[in-house]
């Protein structure tokens, strides 16, 4: 294979992202797996990049990082500032999670297996467009709308409970 | 560049762009034929633009050098003062004297915490703030990257500031810092919904992203500039800016560094060179949204009059990007500190069921008015100033008749 700089900042993500996913599962205190698990969503925000997917990625560091795990750190500090705060693990979430993951694994080695063409990443004869107004014109025109109009209601549930959970009940 | 990442990532730069053309027909006529027989023009292209991002960020930090000495020249002038005058003339080298001084502080790492992610957290902070000058416009020609999904990707990057300031907050170990940094990671994450929404309505008159193209689609002169283009977003642009004051955690909305409360809130244990990167990095986020507001609703580097420069360019984009920097500091000297809950109800209660009738507004006004025409800006700006002289009369009667709340019922 051609070795361009395309395919070392490639290789410089890919191992971003699975080393500091390795880090999250094997480090006992939560909040530095909380920290690592935000350099395994940029390096999966950067493999989006290769992937010419820039919506996705931005998408991804909003949610995940600006949004998911400011809420999890928030819960984590709120609950225990402490810096022993540690990890317990018993052997029956270990068994679950392993049944889990190996259900996953060979999942995603399925689909890696019938996936018919991979595009190189040297091949630059094959230009895609920026893919912002495709996944706007997807959604808006039809194929994707009552997914679209699911998702956006099942959010609202969500807050519209989170709100009934947090309210102080009142009794008088 | 296009060596680097895919295409798309970078749609509007052309596929032979100026750092390749440069490598090409100055660079290598100058080297030996021997060099220049083992010499990539990739390769060359990758090093000049490296060496124009070492510019770049060698540059901009300079900026908030100039903005801590503003802040405090207009701090003296609202509280009658001078401010510093004995550094140089005027004053003016008074930044740079200070700068010495914290370079050569002791650089104190709390004991009791946690050492790597004290060290590590000013650098998340400095980075992201300057990352996201990489997708501004300062010119027609003078950008680091026109991004197909420049605001998206500011949106993007300038969330991930709260996890420095959570990082820093928790790694202090002490109870002023948690605590500073849980009030700015709620507020962040509360603004951030009026901030992303009121962007979003400039983003459905003009129908993209990219930063370039927002500003091309302001360029027929004073009225064409999309503040006054309807009424929905001369309202969004309220919203936007003072949003970003709370993002950037100045005086309105302080709290997560509320000197009379929680002494510095998340940098309480930052000293030295370390300190200096949060201030930095405070007044380059200033700089930032000020520009990004100024880019968004205020024409960008596009001038007042259509066909000619004035006010317009660099020199224009500064101009106003400055007022808008000077405007956050009047406010800081001017209003008190919000309380908590006066925080979260501004956010909750007002500005984002405001930001979604903007949005409703601004998709109707485009059944109505799909081209910009005279009559749609005409009665946009009509309806503007009634709006303006309605809220003026309401707001001013209110305050004149409301009676000063008691101190036991607040």
């Amino acid at each position: 294979m051609e070795f361009t700089l395309k395919t070392f900042i490639f290789y410089g993500f890919a191992l971003l992202t699975v080393a500091s996913a390795l880090v999250v599962v094997t480090v006992r205190n939560i909040v530095h797996a909380a920290f690592s698990l935000m350099v395994t969503l940029f390096g999966v925000a950067g493999l989006y990049v290769f992937l010419q997917a820039d919506f996705l990625a931005a998408t991804q560091v909003i949610v995940y990082v600006g949004g998911i795990l400011v809420l999890i750190l928030f819960g984590v500090m709120m609950t225990s500032g402490r810096l022993e705060m540690r990890l317990h693990i018993e052997r029956g979430q270990l068994l679950l999670g392993g049944v889990i993951s190996a259900a996953l694994l060979m999942l995603l080695l399925t689909i890696i297996a019938n996936t018919p063409k991979w595009k190189n990443l040297s091949d630059d004869g094959e230009q895609l467009e920026p893919t912002t107004r495709r996944i706007g014109e997807l959604i808006l025109n039809g194929q994707f709308l009552l997914p679209f109009e699911v998702v956006s209601v099942l959010l609202l549930v969500a807050l519209i409970g989170a709100a009934l959970i947090s309210r102080k009940e009142v009794r008088d | 560049m296009s060596d680097i990442l895919p295409e798309g990532f970078f749609a509007q730069v052309p596929a032979g762009n100026w750092a390749e053309e440069f490598v090409q027909n100055v660079v290598i006529p100058q080297l030996p034929e021997a060099v220049a027989a083992h010499f990539s023009v990739a390769f060359g292209t990758v090093l000049v633009m490296f060496a124009c991002a070492g510019i770049f960020v060698g540059l901009v930090p300079l900026l908030p050098l100039v903005l801590v000495l503003a802040e405090r020249k207009v701090a003296a002038r609202f509280q009658n003062r001078t401010g510093p005058m004995r550094v140089g003339p005027w004053g003016t080298l008074q930044t740079l004297a200070d700068g010495v001084k914290l370079i050569f502080k002791e650089d104190y790492i709390p004991p009791q915490g946690d050492k790597f992610l004290f060290l590590l957290a000013p650098y998340i902070i400095f980075a992201c703030s300057f990352a996201v000058f990489a997708a501004i416009p300062f010119g027609q020609n003078i950008l680091v990257s026109p991004f197909n999904i420049g605001i998206f990707y500011i949106m993007a990057i300038s969330s991930v500031i709260v996890m420095g300031v959570i990082m820093a907050g928790w790694s202090s170990n002490s109870k002023w810092s948690l605590l500073g940094s849980l009030r700015s990671a709620a507020q962040i994450v509360s603004y951030e919904i009026p901030l992303g929404l009121s962007i979003l309505t400039v983003v459905m008159l003009v129908g993209s992203l990219n930063m370039q193209e927002i500003v091309a689609s302001q360029s027929n002169g004073l009225f064409s500039w999309l503040i006054f283009r309807t009424p929905f977003t001369f309202i969004a642009f309220f919203i936007f800016f003072i949003s970003s004051i709370a993002e950037v955690n100045r005086t309105p909305f302080d709290l997560p560094e509320a000197e009379s409360e929680i002494v510095a809130g998340f940098h309480t244990e930052y000293s030295g060179m370390r300190f200096a990167l949060f201030f930095i990095a405070e007044y380059a986020n200033m700089f930032a949204v000020s520009a990004i507001a100024a880019t968004l609703f205020l024409g960008g580097w596009e001038g007042i009059l259509p066909g000619y420069d004035f006010l317009g360019g660099f020199p224009g984009f500064v101009i106003k990007t400055l007022a808008l920097v000077f405007l956050m500091m009047w406010l800081r000297w001017t209003l008190p500190r919000l309380r908590v809950d006066q925080l979260m109800n501004l956010c909750w209660k007002y500005f984002i069921p405001i930001a979604f009738f903007n949005i409703l507004g601004t998709g109707i006004w485009g059944l109505i008015f799909p081209e910009d025409t005279l009559i749609s800006i005409s009665i946009s700006c009509v309806l503007i100033y009634v709006g303006l002289i309605g809220a003026y009369n309401v707001a001013g009667r209110g305050l004149a008749q409301k009676p000063q709340p008691q101190a036991s019922s607040a």
